[in-house]
């Protein structure tokens, strides 16, 4: 590599910026614009993964000045997995929004052609933000790219236009900014008591309770960003009235954002400590527990599907808490099998809903089974997507809740085993009154047509949801990617 | 002959590979379905003809994909798993050939026939795995796979008794879950291996490894309907006869009584497990689900629920044979597994005729149907005959060696046990055939019109299998008669022990 070239972690962040900018300029040809950033910050990630498996961990200052006073990039296994999904979510999600937003206008909603255009520039500005903090190796860094989500994703939230989107949008925005205002007081504090912001500084930082009262402030920030229990609040109604696009790109990957920077704050720190470990276990418990009621009761299918990551999230961090004595350095792995489980599987299943709601006209669970035209591919892709979300076999979803359930196991923690057993239970009541609806076609009076439910759009959903589940057979190479670099140090 | 290392994941993907296919056509490609499936069956049992034959010369397949350090997809064809594979792939057949008759111009079949056919591939995968990871993994698609097909008819009853079948099941597998998940924490495999895995976690812990047995049993009794885990057996009767067929005779009734047999042999051994003290309880639930199976089959007149709660007794034969940890008694176990699904298949089928052809769905309708439908009532007549355990029949077998297999064991009252459920078998079944073909139709029964006209398609598949019944008792000690090949396996799993 010469010195001209970028290199391919600076490019993962530049190319979807400056698609941004140019997609923002030229709104008739963003979609193709999109695309195309979206294709090259592909290419440059499997450049980065080649390095990656050759190296290991890659570090690269920015500007020629390395930590701890300059910006410094960082790659290795999880970074490179996290990069991975997140570019293979955004195509997926991106070639679904061309179908998604084709036509002229919508019912009650913003004229197409306008989410058309502003669809691609918040895509390609969240895709910069996550690409981001994957890559961030300081505090400041995180905080920055954070906030880049932020601002993305709330105009995500607000795409479709309605008025329940915009009231959902601003309860978004408020939640979200203060979870940033948090964060940044608990990066300040850091800065005050140790004088440097870099990941690795953390670790040799003395213990002082100023110190831990910054890292509470960040986790409680972190916390109000990934939405967990009770600080979900603002998820459910944000989640299900964006679009679909946009709900996928939400539920998939924007609250993954805050579960990445925990889980490289706990890789970095002394923190956190068995008593927030197991408060957040417990949170974590309310979450599936009341994610899940929450979810049986919700009437319209997206709102369903974002109740379900209310309770997925609540997993996801009974998957950090499990291990108990041994800290996160033994069960980050199971917490990283599920983030990448539910990005994969929850981004095809908001995509299908969308599919269901375009093709029935409506998104009412009840009267699911009431439609003349049968979206049959996009009630496939539902049903795969709800198999590895549930966490049957041989779904990444159940690789995920079977790495969590045997650290719980070995470590004596029954009641994290019990914890998992019931959200499954839950899940499987929720998801069965949707995929009972979709077998249901028994009462529909106007002659059977299930040809007309088939369009190319099915496929992004198809290929996702069908990626959730067979991406389990594939899990001995993502553990393996997983652990390039050895973060979290070596396999105990 | 060319050696095929893949040919059980070929086998396997027959089936599952032709599900996506069959859900994808077109409701109205009637023939090109019918055609696809009759040829996927047939192409199906000649590959586990000649896996049979390969696998009996000493060709040895293990197909592994590692998923996790140290858990595999673990795929082989040790004899009992070809015993079950050979059962369902010719039952699958029979039963394909009668589903197409029975759904002709029905509405949903592209989808009948799809998760039908995931159903079968999951039996498949059910019989072939080599571990309990892997077992469970078809156990859950079994699960998912016949849901669509208990609630095809979508009916408010078929839709309660889907809700019903899927909590009982899906409570069933995250045991099998939990149990899974223990075993491999405990003995860190869980491969089935003949004489069991458990040996050094029992002498350690032999608390622990009792309660895992517990768990493990109890996970399977649900889908092999013991007592009082059956609940969702009857009810599930509201399924189209094909459906309650195929979950009678292979699919889901018999994929719980497989996995008890593997569990007791191949993931305790049984020695160990006689050791714990826990073939006991277990011989006890097996007894007493024996007995209830067949007074509360009694009492039914509907003659699927009839037949549902007759399944519940008869398969307990098979926990019962393994239970009572001897050679001969196993033998008789896993013949049973044979016999009772070649029987309760001809009766479930003959039972959906009746129903299609003369709208006769309960016993008290039954007066002269003997004469109206002779062929359907003649195979189901027979096959009852074999359930009572009439010699020569299939089920006489099965009940000889069981009966011997008590003695042995020493375990004399299990004579008693058999005398006794054969009276009860033929308290419920004999008025049945004493109603067809010793009493005259009742006057509106004769006048009325004839519903539907039984096809070929219809009429031969009970024919045949009933043809099976006799055969499989009659050439019992034949060689490569199901009776001969349990011998071999249980010599295997006792290492030589008879």
């Amino acid at each position: 590599m010469t010195d001209v070239m970028p290199d391919p972690l600076t490019l993962a962040i530049l190319l979807p910026l400056f698609g941004a900018i140019a997609a923002f300029l030229l709104p008739r040809a963003a979609p193709a614009i999109g695309l195309g950033a979206v294709v090259a910050t592909a290419a440059a990630i499997a450049v980065l993964g080649h390095l990656v498996v050759q190296a290991g961990t890659i570090f690269v200052p920015l500007g020629g000045w390395g930590a701890p006073l300059g910006i410094e990039l960082r790659a290795d296994g999880l970074a490179l997995a996290m990069l991975g999904l997140t570019a293979l979510i955004a195509l997926g999600v991106g070639l679904g929004a061309l179908a998604a937003f084709a036509g002229e206008t919508e019912v009650g909603g913003q004229p197409m052609a306008r989410q058309r255009a502003f669809f691609w520039p918040l895509c390609l500005l969240l895709l910069t933000g996550m690409n981001g903090v994957y890559l961030s190796n300081d505090l400041f860094n995180l905080y920055v790219m954070l906030e880049v989500i932020s601002l993305a994703a709330v105009g995500l939230a607000v795409l479709g236009g309605t008025v329940a989107a915009l009231r959902a949008g601003l309860a978004y925005m408020y939640a979200s900014l203060l979870g940033a205002l948090m964060m940044l007081l608990g990066v300040g504090f850091v800065y005050l008591q140790t004088g440097r912001l870099d990941l690795a500084g953390l670790a040799g930082a003395p213990d002082s309770a100023a110190l831990s009262a910054a890292f509470g402030l960040m986790l409680v920030g972190l916390a109000l960003k990934t939405a967990l229990f009770p600080l979900h609040f603002w998820l459910p109604e944000a989640h299900a009235n964006a679009t679909a696009p946009a709900s996928a790109l939400l539920s998939a990957l924007v609250v993954k954002a805050g579960l990445y920077i925990l889980l490289r704050l706990a890789e970095a720190g002394p923190f956190p400590g068995e008593a927030i470990l197991t408060l957040m276990g417990v949170l974590g418990t309310g979450a599936v527990l009341w994610g899940g009621v929450q979810a049986l009761r919700a009437e319209r299918l997206k709102l369903l599907v974002a109740w379900s990551t209310v309770a997925q999230m609540g997993l996801i961090f009974v998957a950090l808490a499990r291990a108990g004595l041994e800290g996160l350095s033994d069960s980050w792995r199971a917490a990283a099998l599920l983030i990448l489980a539910h990005a994969v599987a929850k981004a095809g299943m908001f995509l299908a809903a969308g599919r269901i709601k375009d093709v029935i006209g409506h998104d009412r669970i009840s009267e699911l089974d009431r439609s003349a035209v049968r979206p049959a591919l996009a009630q496939l892709a539902f049903a795969l997507a709800a198999i590895s979300l549930i966490g049957l076999p041989p779904s990444l979803g159940f690789i995920g809740k079977w790495s969590l359930m045997e650290g719980a196991m070995m470590a004596g923690n029954w009641h994290w085993v019990a914890v998992t057993m019931a959200g499954t239970l839950l899940s499987v009541a929720y998801f069965t009154r949707a995929l009972t609806g979709f077998l249901r076609f028994d009462r529909v009076r106007a002659p059977l047509d299930e040809h007309r439910g088939w369009a190319l759009a099915d496929a992004p959903p198809v290929v996702l949801a069908g990626l959730a589940v067979g991406l389990g057979l594939a899990a001995g190479p993502i553990l393996a990617v997983l652990d390039l670099g050895t973060p979290f140090g070596a396999i105990p | 002959m060319i050696d095929m290392p893949l040919l059980p994941l070929i086998i396997l993907m027959t089936s599952l590979g032709a599900a996506p296919v069959l859900l994808a056509l077109p409701e109205r490609s009637a023939r090109l379905r019918t055609g696809l499936n009759l040829a996927v069956a047939a192409v199906k049992v000649a590959l586990v003809i000649w896996l049979a034959w390969k696998a009996a010369h000493g060709v040895v397949y293990d197909l592994r994909l590692s998923v996790l350090p140290g858990l595999d997809l673990h795929l082989q064809a040790d004899p009992l798993a070809l015993m079950f594979v050979a059962l369902s792939a010719v039952l699958w057949l029979v039963t394909t050939i009668y589903s197409v008759g029975y759904l002709e111009r029905g509405p949903h079949r592209a989808r009948f026939f799809g998760f039908f056919s995931l159903c079968v591939a999951a039996t498949v995968g059910i019989a072939m795995a080599g571990n309990l990871f892997t077992f469970l993994l078809f156990y859950e698609l079994l699960t998912l796979a016949t849901y669509p097909l208990v609630i095809h008819r979508g009916t408010a009853a078929a839709l309660r008794a889907g809700r019903i079948y899927l909590i009982y099941t899906l409570v069933g597998g995250l045991a099998l879950l939990l149990g899974t998940l223990a075993l491999w924490g405990l003995a860190g495999t869980t491969d089935f291996v003949p004489g069991g895995v458990m040996a050094e976690v029992a002498a350690e812990r032999p608390a622990a490894a009792q309660a895992l047995f517990v768990l493990l049993i109890a996970a399977l009794g649900v889908k092999a309907a013991l007592v009082p885990l059956h609940g969702w057996l009857p009810i599930a009767m509201v399924a189209p006869a094909p459906v309650s067929a195929l979950l009678h005779a292979v699919a889901v009734v018999k994929a719980g009584a497989f996995g008890i047999i593997r569990v007791v042999y191949e993931v305790f051994g049984i020695e160990l497990a006689q050791g714990l003290g826990v073939t006991g309880p277990l011989i006890a639930v097996a007894a007493v689900t024996i007995i209830y199976g067949s007074l509360r089959a009694l009492a039914q007149d509907d003659i699927k629920v009839r037949l549902a709660y007759s399944t519940v007794s008869q398969v307990s034969y098979i926990t019962l044979g393994v239970a009572l940890a001897g050679p001969v008694a196993a033998i008789g176990a896993l013949a049973h597994l044979i016999h009772q699904g070649v029987m309760k298949i001809t009766m479930f089928m003959a039972a959906g005729n009746l129903a299609e052809g003369l709208g006769v769905k309960k016993v008290s309708q039954m007066d002269g149907v003997g004469r109206a439908m002779p062929g359907t009532m003649a195979a189901f007549s027979l096959a009852a005959l074999a359930m009572i355990g009439l010699p020569p029949f299939a089920g006489f077998v099965s009940k000889w060696y069981l009966a011997q297999g008590g003695i042995a064991a020493g375990q004399d009252w299990v004579i008693a046990l058999l005398l006794g459920s054969s009276l009860l078998n033929a308290a419920y079944f004999l008025p049945l055939l004493h109603r067809a073909w010793f009493r005259d139709a009742t006057p509106e029964a004769a006048n009325a019109p004839a519903r539907r006209k039984i096809s070929l398609w219809l009429a031969a598949p009970p024919m045949v299998t009933a043809g099976f019944v006799l055969v499989i008792g009659v050439l019992a000690n034949a060689p490569f008669s199901p009776l001969e090949w349990t011998r071999f396996i249980v010599t295997r799993e006792f290492n030589g022990g008879l």
